[in-house]
């Protein structure tokens, strides 16, 4: 693992509001095709970590690096620019947009109808649609549909697409099964696994030890702010990370 | 399908992907169908209600209604108004918003059209006084858009309350520059613009069509538009995405006041006046025809086209009960019934595609 250069760095890194010490001194790093899983209770600072890496929050100390080289990022447009994409829990997506829309959302494409007028570019968003998604086994027929016709995993995969579509090299996931049914929840864990074979880099936050030990290399447990421990997936156990989390 | 459940995951995915596809175009016929009558509805409302008036009028007077030339003239000069208003209302509805101050906004750009007109026609002449009477009211008008757009945007005053209270400001200005009373236009060239026709159409009517299709152009074919659909539909995702949400609010706002500003001056060009209550009755008209052209409320969905029907149906219910020779309340009954069932079509077509096939 230590062979291939990090795609990302976290070093000592703190944010602090005010007098609260949401995160201290956490350090971590994510590997090409990594899968590196953040567990913790509520409050552990676990979505303190990815604003912090992602842009939103501004580190109060520490730093982050992306492939060897110091970046500090002002918005999470800076970030995603540096091919860092967050993928929220509540999607991001615009549901009464097609697929392609929403891959090209605030960057569509246009072209000239008759040779002057600027129209949106609808038949490139629905090839980079169809390619991106088939990218991630899903093949779409219908692009012309709006996202709410399909299924929530199939949605998750949408959002993927688009960071996968611009290029992320680092995703960050939060919560990407927590509200899909059983089967929609393994089609997740295996887009999981093609973004690790496509060589980029995962951040996956999840309560769910059972998707956490099906998708990751390593486990990261932050507690009250602080790393409670790491771990290689292969090289514990349930109850370890259990204990790790509540402090036992 | 459970024949993949014991699979390793990669391949169980793969299953599972057999497994949703033919749902999701499942999902996609059973909604087609509900969702074709509920985007086709307010052309379907407005052939139900020419075909109702020709019989009505073949039965009750031997007459014809909707082959009198004449008839087809006068409903489209009735529809400009509220087609224009209920234009820039179809912006903002399917931004999720409401522009309640749209009615006074064309009163007010009326009364600055006859004033501006009336100015400089002894000085400048007539074309180029009727250019600036044209210019000068749309960018007045598009003073209260401003502030209704800063309000919603910056402030964060939602838009039924903002453009409220922009409703209240805009009235009592159009009166007190109107003086309380109508101001009637002197010069003849705003006059033809207002009454001429080219092969029978209406001037009128043309600059609608086209200030109309120009419209459709920004929703359906640019980022503006797309951005609109986006906004609507989930705020925080066009923020992530990278869209300027407070600029766009604030465009919006201006633009739908730029629509009420083109109807107050294309009212004073038909009347050869301006009146501070030109638009009054015409706000809650704009937005029954947005919702009867296929709008929701809540935001994300709605189409010029629609909007256009929508304005139809209203104009042709009221135009058709005067030919009809019915009690004119009967049109507050009929449109107000036509709203209801639009809302109650969008209603179910939100049940049919609300239910997402998640197992």
């Amino acid at each position: 693992m230590s062979s291939v250069a990090p795609l990302l760095e976290v070093a000592n890194l703190s944010k602090h509001f005010g007098a609260v010490r949401a995160l201290h001194d956490v350090s971590m790093a994510v590997h090409p095709g990594e899968v590196v899983a953040l567990a913790g209770d509520n409050g552990a600072g676990k979505t303190t970590l990815i604003k912090a890496i992602s842009g939103v929050y501004r580190p109060t100390s520490g730093e982050v690096k992306l492939k060897g080289e110091t970046v500090d990022f002002g918005t999470p447009q800076e970030a995603r620019d540096k091919g860092i994409e967050t993928i929220y829990q509540d999607l991001a997506l615009a549901d009464n947009l097609t697929i392609g829309g929403n891959i090209f959302l605030g960057r569509e494409p246009m072209r000239r109808a008759f040779g002057f007028l600027p129209v949106l570019d609808r038949k490139k968003m629905a090839d980079a649609a169809r390619k991106t998604m088939a990218m991630l086994d899903f093949h779409v027929s219908r692009t012309e549909a709006p996202v709410s016709n399909f299924s929530g995993g199939q949605r998750q995969a949408v959002a993927i697409g688009r960071a996968v579509y611009w290029d992320a090299q680092i995703l960050i996931m939060d919560e990407p099964t927590a509200a899909l049914g059983v089967p929609e929840q393994r089609k997740v864990i295996s887009l999981i696994h093609q973004l690790k074979a496509q060589g980029r880099g995962v951040i996956f936050i999840s309560h769910n030890l059972q998707d956490i030990f099906a998708v990751s290399d390593r486990i990261i447990v932050l507690r009250r702010g602080v790393k409670a421990g790491e771990r290689k997936i292969s090289e514990t156990t349930h109850d370890e990370v259990v204990k790790l989390m509540v402090g036992g | 399908m459970a024949a993949s459940e014991p699979h390793a995951s990669t391949a169980g995915a793969t299953g599972d992907d057999n497994h949703g596809r033919p749902q999701a175009d499942h999902a996609d016929t059973a909604k087609t169908l509900v969702q074709r009558i509920a985007d086709l509805r307010a052309w379907l409302f407005l052939a139900a209600l020419v075909l109702g008036f020709e019989a009505w009028a073949r039965i009750d007077f031997g007459g014809t209604f909707i082959l009198n030339p004449f008839n087809l003239q006068s409903i489209a000069i009735f529809a400009v108004a509220p087609l224009l208003l209920a234009t820039g209302q179809t912006f903002v509805i399917i931004s999720g918003g409401i522009d309640l101050s749209l009615g006074f906004i064309m009163g007010l750009a009326a009364v600055v059209a006859a004033h501006t007109i009336n100015a400089f026609t002894p000085g400048l002449g007539m074309p180029l006084a009727v250019l600036l009477g044209f210019m000068i009211a749309v960018l007045v008008a598009a003073v209260p858009g401003t502030i209704n757009g800063l309000l919603v945007s910056r402030l964060r005053v939602p838009p039924f309350i903002g453009t409220l209270g922009m409703f209240g400001v805009a009235r009592g200005v159009a009166f007190l520059f109107a003086g309380g009373t109508t101001v009637p236009v002197q010069n003849s060239l705003f006059a033809a613009i207002g009454n001429g026709r080219l092969m029978g159409v209406p001037y009128i009517v043309i600059i609608t069509a086209v200030f109309v299709l120009i419209m459709h152009y920004l929703l359906s074919q640019t980022r503006f538009g797309q951005h609109n659909y986006a906004i609507g539909a989930n705020t925080q995702a066009a923020r992530r995405a990278g869209i300027d949400i407070k600029s766009h609010l604030l465009r919006l706002y201006i633009l739908s006041a730029c629509c009420a500003g083109l109807a107050g001056v294309l009212y004073a060009a038909r009347f050869n006046a301006g009146a501070a209550q030109a638009g009054e009755p015409l706000l809650l008209d704009s937005v029954a025809a947005v919702v009867i052209g296929g709008a929701s409320l809540f935001g994300g969905s709605g189409t010029i086209i629609g909007t256009v029907a929508g304005a139809f149906v209203i104009a042709v219910i009221q135009y058709g009960l005067v030919f009809v020779n019915v009690e004119p309340f009967w049109q507050f009954i009929s449109v107000g019934i036509v709203i209801i069932i639009s809302v109650l079509i969008d209603q179910a077509q939100r049940r049919f595609s609300g239910g997402r096939q998640d197992e």
